[in-house]
């Protein structure tokens, strides 16, 4: 592994069936994140950035290459493995949010807490502290179904940021969100990224988004086309 | 498991009305099983102990030849009271009974009947053998509500009986019927007329014969007399013990299909959260759940069902089997023509066996019809289920 690289990907192929042919989304990726990085993947639809982050986020194997994520191999890990690498060191933040709609704001963000088996005023702890992070401590008892898209979208955050996961992946986070959520959600996560030093990658080809990244990786059909580093951190 | 349990009822509460429809049906099958069963229990309680009160008190003695089953060892079925019985004879803790066929001429229909001779101060039995004492001009004769409605004969009617003496000589006398009793023990109501037994030993000219007799207690130990077999309370009651088994074995199929439907909004439950929650599932997945573990997660919410049912059904069952237990379940037919000991109000008799039993099988089958559905997403596609896509 590269000096201070928390993932590094390696010829990296992505190939699924499609009746009897292959569709191949992703063609021979090389990447390295360092520690820290607020990095997004651009590109339009069917570019390969959510198989890319799929892959690195452990939800899928590759077909060819390596992705070595937090010293480990996506491709070698058994279901046991990749859940515990997930639950221990990877947040998400999805487009649609994907809030448990019957549990409450404070649940939600308690849920990861919960499967790491934290005692019980740890997680209160954790959980408020996240919640402050986010600015949505007075809606703890609120449920999703209750909340503007952006407060649905900082639960997420504030979910994905509660066990301090090393790496945060996020798909499309601001897709839902109007422009002032957007930038104030944005403004949310590269504050956490500069305070807790944790690694940030999306998948966007939203401009607001593709505004705030510190390194842009340009996707264009499943190939890095173009790879800027914009800010180093 | 602590978490799944845990999570599951975050999810099931969060699920409102869809979670409280399914537990009300599923506590609906916890009590009618529960009290049906209970009703059999009391059916078979009740129906042992009227015929101990009422037909075979603590045990019997038959003779040898006797066969209730078939009319014809009736003339052969008697002799004379064992002198070991004579003095529990005499303190009334045994009761010899004589039985014979007669015929009865009601209304001028000849009639087939079985005759009884019992003492008239006899206290083992229920039956009001103290009218059998009456002064008439006609031998007293008591029957059961069943035979009077058979026959048509009322309190204070006269019917002519004829039978056979013990030397096969016809004759014919007239009797009064002096009362009619009530007893949920078909046996000895259908076809029985009761008479003094001195009058049925002199009208059948077997002084001091009889065909049974009874005793009072079933827990002195009973030895075996030459000519005479022993009957015990348990032999006796056995043939309840079967038809209640045959019942109850037919009341299953009734439970099944209660399990059945509660089952069908179970895993019909089951199947649309899996479509409907596939997000959810992806979601449980990213967040560091194995598909496995998502799998038990389903499983556990189902069954909590079970558990949750249990818990309502107790909130409105208890008091309705407590009730039931009180005041009875009054069947809305005439049982005295069902041909089977059942009284007109049957209690139910409920057993901690009993709802153990209950809540043990219905949470052990809302398991499984849970379980079935939720192997379907160790097949699922993480990455599909976290954006809705159909699977």
């Amino acid at each position: 592994m590269e000096n201070n690289s928390i993932i590094i990907t390696n010829n990296l192929f992505k190939r699924f069936p499609m009746g009897k042919e292959e569709f191949t989304a992703l063609r021979g990726i090389s990447l390295h994140f360092g520690n820290g990085e607020f990095a997004g993947l651009i590109g339009p639809s069917g570019s390969g950035k959510t198989t890319l982050l799929n892959i690195l986020g452990s939800l899928d194997v590759p077909s060819e290459g390596e992705a070595l994520v937090l010293g480990r191999s996506i491709g070698k890990l058994n279901a046991r493995q990749a859940a515990r690498l997930r639950k221990e060191n990877i947040g998400f933040i999805f487009q649609s949010y994907n809030l448990l709609a019957v549990h409450t704001v404070y649940e939600n963000v308690e849920f990861p807490l919960l499967l790491l088996n934290l005692p019980s005023a740890e997680r209160h702890r954790m959980t408020m502290e996240a919640l402050e992070w986010v600015g949505l401590t007075d809606k703890i008892r609120s449920k999703p179904p209750q909340l503007s898209g952006g407060q649905c979208q900082r639960v997420a955050i504030a979910r994905a940021m509660v066990k301090k996961p090393s790496l945060v992946l996020a798909d499309e986070p601001t897709a839902n969100l109007d422009a002032s959520n957007s930038h104030h959600i944005l403004q949310t996560m590269e504050t956490l990224n500069r305070e807790l030093k944790t690694t940030f990658i999306f998948a966007t080809h939203d401009e607001k988004v593709i505004s705030y990244l510190h390194r842009k990786i340009f996707l264009l059909d499943g190939r890095v086309d173009k790879d800027e580093i914009i800010r180093s951190n | 498991m602590k978490l799944a349990i845990k999570l599951a009822y975050r999810n099931l509460i969060g699920a409102g009305l869809r979670t409280w429809l399914n537990v009300i049906v599923l506590s609906f099958s916890f009590v009618v099983i529960i009290w049906l069963k209970g009703v059999m229990t009391g059916w078979d309680h009740q129906a042992k102990t009227d015929m101990t009160n009422w037909e075979i008190g603590g045990g019997q003695y038959w003779h040898e030849a006797y066969d209730p089953y078939d009319p014809f060892t009736l003339s052969e079925s008697h002799a004379p009271v064992p002198g070991e019985f004579l003095a529990a004879v005499a303190a009334g803790e045994m009761e010899p009974v004589l039985i014979t066929q007669a015929n009865i001429y009601p209304e001028g229909r000849m009639m087939q009947v079985m005759l009884r001779g019992i003492n008239p101060d006899q206290s083992i039995f229920q039956l009001p053998t103290r009218l059998l004492d009456s002064a008439t001009d006609a031998t007293p004769a008591i029957i059961g509500a069943m035979m009077a409605k058979t026959s048509h004969l009322s309190a204070g009617d006269y019917v002519t009986l004829r039978w056979r003496d013990a030397n096969g000589t016809f004759d014919a006398t007239d009797i009064l019927i002096c009362g009619i009793f009530n007893a949920s023990v078909p046996a000895i109501d259908a076809g029985q007329v009761y008479i003094a037994l001195d009058k049925l030993q002199e009208m059948l000219l077997l002084p001091g014969e009889a065909t049974i007799v009874t005793f009072r207690s079933s827990d002195l130990p009973r030895q075996e007399v030459a000519g005479w077999v022993l009957k015990t309370s348990e032999e006796l009651t056995r043939q309840v013990d079967e038809m209640i088994k045959t019942k109850s074995a037919g009341q299953s199929i009734l439970y099944g299909i209660l399990l059945l439907l509660a089952m069908l909004a179970i895993f019909d439950t089951q199947v649309l959260s899996i479509f409907r929650r596939q997000k959810e599932i992806g979601t449980y997945i990213a967040l560091g759940y194995t598909r496995q573990q998502v799998v038990g997660l389903f499983t556990v919410e189902g069954s909590m069902h079970a558990i949750l049912a249990a818990v309502v059904a107790a909130a409105y069952g208890l008091p309705f089997l407590a009730w039931q237990a009180k005041a009875g379940w009054t069947m809305p037919v005439d049982t005295s023509e069902f041909g089977m000991a059942i009284a007109q109000t049957l209690y139910p008799v409920y057993s901690l066996g009993l709802v153990i039993t209950t809540i043990v099988i219905v949470t052990i089958t809302t398991t499984i019809v849970s379980y079935l559905p939720s192997r379907k997403i160790a097949k699922m596609n993480p990455t599909d289920a976290l954006r809705g896509k159909l699977q």
